[in-house]
Parts: C-alpha cells; sequence; structure tokens
C-alpha cells in the first residue's frame, strides 16, 4: 500500500488474540446468513455453545438474531441446563423477539422406532442424537447448521474444515473436505446437501473460558463448584441419577464437583473442584494436565477414532 | 511485550508447518507442544506404546487413514501458548496429492516452518512447498534443518544445508530464511537449546517464533477496505446498517467513505467493532457501520475511504493471477469459473494459461497447454461483473480468490491476483482484432431510417408470460411503422447457440450471445425484444453495460408471475418433468432466479391484459425517447 503521513492511533497497532477469534467468528456466522437460505444454530446449552450464540447475536445487533436454534435433547438432561436454556432463549427488554428454540427429542425417535435404544439401560444416548439432528435438519430443511465444536478437543475435530460440507446424508468424507484458503468459504451446495458450520474452530477451551470472562457471559450454574451425589464408573465421576443407574458396587457419596463440558447426563463426567467463581474456574482449567474429553467425556474412549466415525456418520 | 501481559492481550500469531513426506514434521509438533506443556496427559498417554515410549508423530495424525498409511491427508490444527502469544498450528501434508492442503494451511500463516531432512537436504517438495509460501507472501520464512542428530551434530554440514536453502529462497522469492539445527525426536533447539551444537548461536525454533515481528494490520484511513458483507434491512428505531470484516485501512465516526463500484459518497455516523469502547475500527475486525445517507449499498460492494488522497481498487474485469489448481480436472483456457474475492462471487473465464511453474526445476514454462492438479501457473481471467481488486502483494485478503466449479460447487482453484485491469465491455480486447468502422455513423443511418434502436430484455420464470408479451409487443411496435425484431431464447438456440447445452456455463454464454446480437440489432436503429429467462443478475448486466458502453438503450422489464402461476400454465411441461425429477437445473425450481433488483419495469402476468402489458412498455420507450408517442 501507498504510504501516507496520518498519525496512527498506538492502540490500534495490536489486537488481542481474543479479539481476532472473535472477529473471526462473527465474519464466519455473518457469511452463512449472506450465502446460505436457512441456517440453525445447535445449541446444547454448554458453554461452547452459549459462546456461539453471544457471537451470533453480536453480529447481528442491534437487530434481532435471524435464525432459530436447535437443541437436540437426548432426554438425559441436567435439569439446571435445560433452565438455564428455557431462560436464555424467553423476550426480555434488551431482546423483545427473544429467540426461536426448536428442541428434536431422541426420545420422540425412539418412540417413533427411528432409532432403537442400547439394551445396556445406563448406555449413551450420544450415538443415537446423530439419527435425530438429522431428521430435524431434513424436516425443517436447514441447509446450515453451526456448530460449537472446537479443533483442540478430538483429533478428528482438528483436521475439521471451518465449513464443513455434508452430502445429503449427512455424511463427512475427510478426503475429499474443500480447500479453504485465507478466510474464502465456499458455502455453494446442491438442494438436500448442507453444510456444518464451526466458527468456533481456532479457538481452545481457555479461549472460550477467557472470553466468557472478558464478556461477562452468563452460564448454567453447573459449571461452577457445588455439591452433588457422585460416584465413579470407568474411572469417570458420575452424576447419580435416574438415568444413570447406579450399580451396587458403585458408592454413591456427595462431593464438592463441577463440570467442564455438559452432555448427555449419562456419559459427561464431573471434575472435582471448589471453584465456584469465573477465575477461580479459569484457573484451574490452566492448571490443568488432562484435556477436556479425556476427562469427562466416556463415549469418546471407546475407540481412537470415536469421533471421526461419528462425524462420518452426519455427528457435527 | 512483557511478561505481564494478560491473558486477553496476548497475541495471536498463525504458524503452519511444511515439507517433504518423512522429514519429520509431525515429530517436530508434537515435540513443541509436548516441550510447551501444551499437551494433556491423556493424549500422552494415547500415543505412548506398552514400553513407555512416547510416539510423537501420532499426535497429529487424526484420520483413521492416515495412521494406517503413516501420512498426513489433511491439515492438522493445533495450539499452544505461551506467556507473550497465542499459536494456531496448521499441519499440513508433506504428500504431494494433498498440496492443496498445505495451500489452506499457508494461506493465513505468519510464519512458515520448511522442514528439511538434514542428511537428505532441498527436496522436490521442499521447493515446491516453499514456493508455495513465497506465492501466499507468508511473512517469515524459517527452515528446521531436522535430524541433525543424525549427521552427528556436524556445523560442516548445516552451513552446507545453510547455503542450499539460501539457494532455495533466491529461487523461490522469499526475502530470508532462517536456518536452525533441530532434532524434533531429541528435542534439540525446538524449545530447550542444545548442548550439542556449541557452534550455533541462534535462537531456538521456539524463540524465533517468540520474537518474530509480526507485522500491524495498515492502520491508514485513506487504505479502507470494507468489502460489505451483510446489510441489515432497518427496523423500528434502527438505521440500516452494514456489516463486514476489515480488510486493511482504519474505520471511524465522522469518516467520509465512498462506495465502489457504485461511487455513492457519505459519512459514517455510527460504529460498533463487538469490543465496546473502541473508537477505530482496524484491518482484522469485524464491525457494522450505518451511514448518514440513504444509499444504495449490496453485498459485494466495497466500503472505501471518501478522503480525496484516498488509495483505491481497481474496478477491474480482467486479472492477471497466480492460481494454485486444486482439482483433478484440469484447467484449460476458455474454461468457466466461479470466483469468489472477498465477499463477491462472479462468473470468470479463462482467457488464456500464461506460465506453468516446473515444480522440479522452479522453471516457468511459457504458454502451457493445461494446469493439472497441483500446478501452480499464471493466467489471465475475464470476469462477468467488476471485482474490486487490490493486488496481493498490496493487501492479502483484497489480493487473494477462490475459483469454484459450478457444475460440482467443488473449490477448485486458489488464486492471488498480480495485476488487475480495468476493462470497458464491449470494447475489443484482443489486439489482434479490430473493429472494422463503418462508412456509416449511427446518427446519420438513424436519421435517414427514421428509427432509433434500442433493446428491451424481458427476464423471468420459465412460462411467466415473457414470450407472450414479447410477441404482442413485437407486433404492436411493427404496426406503429417502427421495425422490431424479437430474439426468444429458444428460437436462439435453433442456430446461434446450437452448440451449447445447458450447463451454467453454456447457459451464460447464450445469455452473453444474445447480449451481443441485441447490441448490434440496437445499433442497426431495431428494437431489438429479447426474451430470455436470464436467471443470473451478473449475466443480464454483461448485457446491460455492453449497450451502455456503446450508448444504446437498454430496458429490462421483469416479467414477476409468480412461481405457482408459472408452474400451473406449463405450457411445455417442464415444471412437471422438474417435480419428476427427470430434469435438473430448472430455473425457480432447482436453480436459482436472481430477481433484477431495479428493473425499468416490473410486472405480473396473472390475469393481465397482454396488450396492456405491451403498451407500458411502449409507453417506457416514449418516455425514453426511443420512439415517438402515437
Amino acid at each position: 500500500m501507498t504510504t501516507s503521513t496520518t498519525t496512527v492511533d498506538p492502540a490500534i497497532d495490536h489486537i488481542p488474540a481474543l479479539r481476532i477469534l472473535e472477529s473471526e467468528a462473527v465474519h464466519i456466522i455473518r457469511e452463512v446468513v449472506a450465502e446460505l437460505e436457512n441456517p440453525v444454530l445447535l445449541f446444547s446449552g454448554g458453554k461452547d455453545s452459549i459462546v456461539l450464540l453471544h457471537l451470533a447475536e453480536k453480529a447481528f445487533r442491534p437487530h434481532p438474531l435471524p435464525f432459530p436454534i436447535l437443541h437436540v435433547d437426548t432426554g438425559h438432561n441436567f435439569s439446571e441446563v435445560i433452565a438455564f436454556r428455557d431462560k436464555r432463549v424467553t423476550p426480555t427488554a434488551a431482546r423483545p423477539d427473544g429467540i426461536r428454540l426448536i428442541v428434536a427429542s431422541v426420545q420422540e425417535s425412539i418412540d417413533t422406532g427411528r432409532v432403537e435404544e442400547p439394551d445396556d439401560p445406563s448406555g449413551s444416548r450420544n450415538r443415537l442424537q446423530t439419527r435425530t439432528l438429522l431428521d430435524a435438519l431434513e424436516h425443517y430443511k436447514f441447509d446450515a447448521a453451526f456448530g460449537g465444536a472446537r479443533r483442540d478437543e478430538d483429533r478428528a475435530r482438528a483436521k475439521e474444515r471451518v465449513f464443513s460440507f455434508r452430502d445429503e446424508f449427512g455424511q463427512w468424507d475427510p478426503r475429499a473436505q474443500r480447500a479453504e484458503p485465507w478466510s474464502l468459504y465456499n458455502g455453494r451446495i446442491r438442494r438436500g446437501e448442507s453444510v456444518r458450520v464451526f466458527p468456533l474452530s481456532n479457538w481452545t477451551e481457555l479461549d472460550i473460558w477467557r472470553y466468557i470472562e472478558l464478556e461477562n457471559i452468563e452460564l448454567p450454574p453447573i459449571y461452577f463448584a457445588s455439591q452433588r451425589e457422585v460416584f465413579t464408573r470407568d474411572g469417570i465421576l458420575l452424576t447419580a441419577s435416574p438415568f444413570t443407574h447406579p450399580r451396587p458396587d458403585e458408592k454413591v457419596a456427595t462431593e464438592w464437583v463441577r463440570y467442564r463440558t455438559v452432555g448427555d447426563l449419562t456419559i459427561t463426567g464431573a471434575v472435582r473442584s471448589t471453584a465456584t467463581t469465573l477465575p477461580e474456574v479459569i484457573a484451574e482449567v490452566e492448571e490443568a494436565t488432562v484435556s477436556e474429553r479425556g476427562e469427562t467425556r466416556a463415549d469418546d474412549r471407546t475407540s481412537s477414532a470415536a469421533m471421526e466415525d461419528r462425524k462420518r456418520e452426519g455427528y457435527f | 511485550m512483557t511478561a505481564t501481559t494478560t491473558a486477553a492481550d496476548r497475541q495471536f500469531l498463525r504458524l503452519a508447518t511444511v515439507g517433504s513426506v518423512d522429514d519429520g514434521k509431525s515429530t517436530l509438533i508434537g515435540r513443541i507442544l509436548h516441550d510447551t506443556g501444551s499437551l494433556p496427559s491423556d493424549h500422552i498417554e494415547s500415543v505412548t506404546d506398552q514400553q513407555g515410549q512416547l510416539d510423537l508423530a501420532a499426535l497429529s495424525d487424526g484420520l483413521r487413514s492416515e495412521r494406517e498409511q503413516g501420512i498426513t491427508i489433511d491439515v492438522a490444527y493445533r495450539f499452544f501458548s505461551t506467556e507473550h502469544r497465542s499459536y494456531v498450528l496448521a499441519d499440513t501434508p508433506g504428500h504431494e496429492r494433498y498440496t492443496r492442503n498445505t495451500f489452506t494451511g499457508a494461506s493465513n500463516a505468519h510464519v512458515a516452518v520448511v522442514l528439511v531432512d538434514a542428511r537428505h537436504g532441498v527436496q522436490r517438495q521442499t521447493r515446491r512447498h516453499a514456493r508455495i509460501a513465497a506465492l501466499v507472501g507468508v511473512p517469515h520464512v524459517v527452515a528446521a534443518v531436522n535430524k541433525i542428530d543424525l549427521v552427528d551434530y556436524s556445523a560442516e554440514r548445516f552451513e552446507e544445508l545453510r547455503a542450499e536453502l539460501d539457494e532455495l529462497a533466491l529461487q523461490v522469492g522469499i526475502g530470508e530464511i532462517t536456518a536452525i539445527p533441530v532434532a524434533a525426536k531429541a528435542g534439540d533447539n525446538v524449545v530447550h537449546r542444545s548442548s550439542s551444537t556449541p557452534w550455533y548461536d541462534g535462537p531456538t525454533l521456539l524463540e524465533y517464533l517468540e520474537d518474530v515481528e509480526l507485522a500491524a494490520p495498515s492502520p491508514q484511513p485513506g487504505e479502507l477496505r470494507l468489502p460489505v458483507q451483510l446489510v441489515s434491512r432497518p427496523s423500528e428505531g434502527h438505521r440500516r446498517s452494514y456489516s463486514g470484516r476489515i480488510v486493511a485501512g482504519t474505520v471511524a465516526v465522522g469518516d467520509e467513505i465512498t462506495v465502489l463500484p457504485s461511487g455513492s459518497r457519505s459519512t459514517v455516523v455510527a460504529l460498533d467493532t463487538l469490543d465496546d469502547g473502541r473508537a477505530v475500527g482496524v484491518a482484522g475486525l469485524s464491525v457494522s457501520i450505518q451511514l448518514a445517507d440513504e444509499i444504495d449499498v449490496s453485498r459485494g460492494d466495497v466500503i472505501v475511504s471518501g478522503r480525496a488522497d484516498a488509495h483505491l481498487p481497481v474496478v477491474a474485469r480482467e486479472l492477471s493471477a497466480t492460481v494454485c489448481w486444486l482439482a483433478e480436472k484440469p484447467l484449460r483456457a476458455g474454461d468457466r469459473v466461479a470466483l469468489k474475492h472477498g465477499s463477491t462471487t462472479v462468473r470468470a473465464t479463462v482467457q488464456s494459461l500464461d506460465r506453468r511453474l516446473d515444480p522440479d526445476s522452479l522453471i516457468e514454462q511459457v504458454g502451457p497447454g493445461e494446469l493439472v492438479l497441483n500446478d501452480i501457473g499464471t493466467v489471465t481471467l475475464r470476469t462477468s461483473s467488476v471485482v474490486l481488486a487490490d493486488t496481493y502483494e498490496q493487501n492479502r485478503d483484497g489480493g487473494a480468490f477462490v475459483l469454484i466449479d459450478e457444475a460440482s460447487n467443488d473449490t477448485v482453484g486458489a488464486g492471488t491476483i498480480d495485476e488487475a485491469r480495468e476493462v470497458v465491455p464491449g470494447r475489443a480486447t484482443r489486439n489482434d482484432i479490430k473493429w472494422h468502422p463503418s462508412s456509416l455513423a449511427r446518427d446519420e443511418r438513424w436519421r435517414k431510417t427514421g428509427q432509433r434502436g434500442a433493446t428491451v430484455w424481458l427476464t423471468g420464470l420459465p412460462a411467466s408470460g415473457k414470450s407472450t408479451v414479447a410477441v404482442v409487443l413485437e407486433r404492436l411496435l411493427v404496426s406503429q411503422g417502427r421495425v422490431a425484431y424479437l430474439i426468444d431464447g429458444d428460437n436462439i438456440r435453433h442456430g446461434i447457440s446450437d452448440d451449447l447445452g445447458f450447463s451454467p456455463g453454456d447457459r451464460a454464454e447464450n445469455i452473453r450471445r444474445v447480449g451481443h446480437l441485441a447490441r448490434l440489432f440496437a445499433d442497426a436503429g431495431v428494437i431489438a425484444v429479447a426474451s430470455m429467462v436470464s436467471p443470473l443478475r451478473s449475466d443480464r448486466d454483461i448485457a446491460r453495460e455492453l449497450h451502455a458502453a456503446a450508448g444504446l438503450d437498454f430496458v429490462e422489464v421483469h416479467v414477476a408471475t409468480p412461481v405457482a402461476e408459472c408452474e400451473r400454465r406449463d405450457p411445455k411441461g417442464l415444471y412437471r418433468r422438474a417435480r419428476e425429477g427427470s430434469l435438473r437445473g430448472l430455473t425457480g425450481v432447482d436453480a436459482p432466479y436472481e430477481k433484477p433488483t431495479d428493473p425499468d419495469l416490473r410486472f405480473d402476468t396473472t390475469g393481465a391484459d397482454v396488450t396492456e402489458l405491451a403498451q407500458r412498455i411502449v409507453d417506457l420507450l416514449v418516455e425514453r425517447g426511443v420512439v415517438a408517442a402515437s
């Protein structure tokens, strides 16, 4: 560029990493709304999808969110998360239109015979979610679905594009991913095909927490330590509940715990913690020596390619 | 930077590793992650064998087939951070077949780390990847001369390789390559300084990354580039706002701006930079702005500075570009593709393939017949609508594009603009073909025949009633003593376009031909009545601009009959066949129709009197002074 002699505000020559990530995510969200017809945001009530929803609202403010959010409900929920979800979409003075929430129910998929519940009563419904998700995307004719997945979560996730193309069966083919140089995203699809879009691709778990602090974003209370009835199964600290069916040899005890992720209650583990405030949680995450999924997700342990296999089937 | 940098203030550095298969990229990455303490214990556990041996390379290869074949297929993104910086590391494949992924990984990088095996030196893929790094303009290139332990930590061997790398830098056009002797497996000079290389006094790889100077975004207001991504409709209490990510320069409340390509001017009255309280939007930030005036701005437009000394992009229709071809099907002269640049996508034709780089010799071959998968070459592209272009050298985002195949929708090429040229549509662009002037001036012809020419262009869905109106219009004009001629989309395919099919490229070509034909008719003093579905705005714009450039009237009529009504009529059974699935790509069913945003006339033929509609077009021609009132 040609040079000119204008003095430059010294405060603008350096943009902090979190603000770059924020701008990048907002750019991606706006690009989807501009190029695709009928997007939806997948919302689990977990911290990543809460950050994603916050970014989406920022991307369009002061106007209301131009797309609905979709919760794929396994039926095995933390009640605090459902309460948070319902409060989050309720109209307020600042958000008079509220947010349109669509709930796709795994229980309904089971009841209608679309999927079969595993025999093991404490078995996870995580795998079943894929069918319910694909059915919902097809039913509402969504051609783009935003997900809060991050590349730091898993080896297969690390390979995912920002715009991840899915064929008409929702399948991912890692060998045929579209090149994605610069910030030029190709959202062109044919009828029936769709894209999964991951605006948080370049964020890490710590980025998410620091951004929550920076923007003062509200979270469901299970992210902060409290006393809960828990027991250990396969090294994972599970909450005792009608869905988890503690076996006689699994001793239930009251402990101080919090959650690092929110998912199906039957497979989401808690961590022992006394961190009741955001700075305390961040300090613990900074010190953590075990990854988020390694510590708290039983389903990812089943095989080293568990995530890849689920993604190929259409999971986000 | 100081040690007191808070987490939120950390700088962001994007890093890409490139180099040949087996040079040890994955191991190096595993080593960086391990030695910076970025690996959670469960990840370390997952790549430790029963003897307790750590397989660092296995950390990166996330796909089943990668682990099976022991090669990296796709970019893996890895993260680590230090006190100073947050790093996103793109681990790109060394394998030649996946060069497109290397390109993807390198396109955003601030630093490229080129891996070189100390035993083998610079390889074919090292050259190709260094060329890609140069092509995408990675600002800093560092060479990790790996496996230095396997050449006995030899200072002489390192010096030899350093000379080889200097020569490579010169060959591919990289300013400078810093070479660092490392042993990724053992950890020498990656994060920790090695005692085995006492002769080396430069930085470790991490020290280099920590200290490398990151260029600040161009902070000059006169260089503003804000490609408009989205225009929000005004709602109660809120003005219209324009959103996008700033690509260069700055924007602040009170700044005068110009919207390109229209040239409309206004002043910024509100700015939202997402992080509340920032007064100046700067390159890299996503913003929304509001303007003092209600002017016409749409997606694909670029907001630039309105200052007198502003540096403006070229309003280009022709690009000289360097392209990395990413598809199995080769690229040839004459091919049509979609070109996505900033927030705009236009059609482009490959005018010529100019040069192709031989990846082995790095010598450029002039006038190649085609570019095949992974080739890097120079091409000339003509675009159907304007591209507001900067050169890549001036501005990475303003000078980059991808090419998309319109049939498969795949991203088939990535390119950087070397030179952008303005081309006036309709003007001969090949210098070996000259326009042979007639001995008659147009005015003279029109005066003598008593008629001026013009084109009426009817666009609308199939069965919307275009041709019905066109036929009546033709008769009405002729009955008034005018020479008018119907150019019907179907009829044209019996002759002039009988070589064309119905692929998107062929349809665009058909419309292009009709545009030229109508222009010749209009020039001759005939009122050309073109009835064409012409679903894409860009194609119609070409026809309009052809006429404008020749000083001829062009009247666009949108026959806006609702699709349900068109489908009910369906005289040729097109809709029925499309619904049955035996006809693909029918406009309005499974192919898009882009309504004219600002037609000269718009009507719906449902229940309308066709003669009355045709008369409305005649009235418009009278208003324009094309025909006299009868």
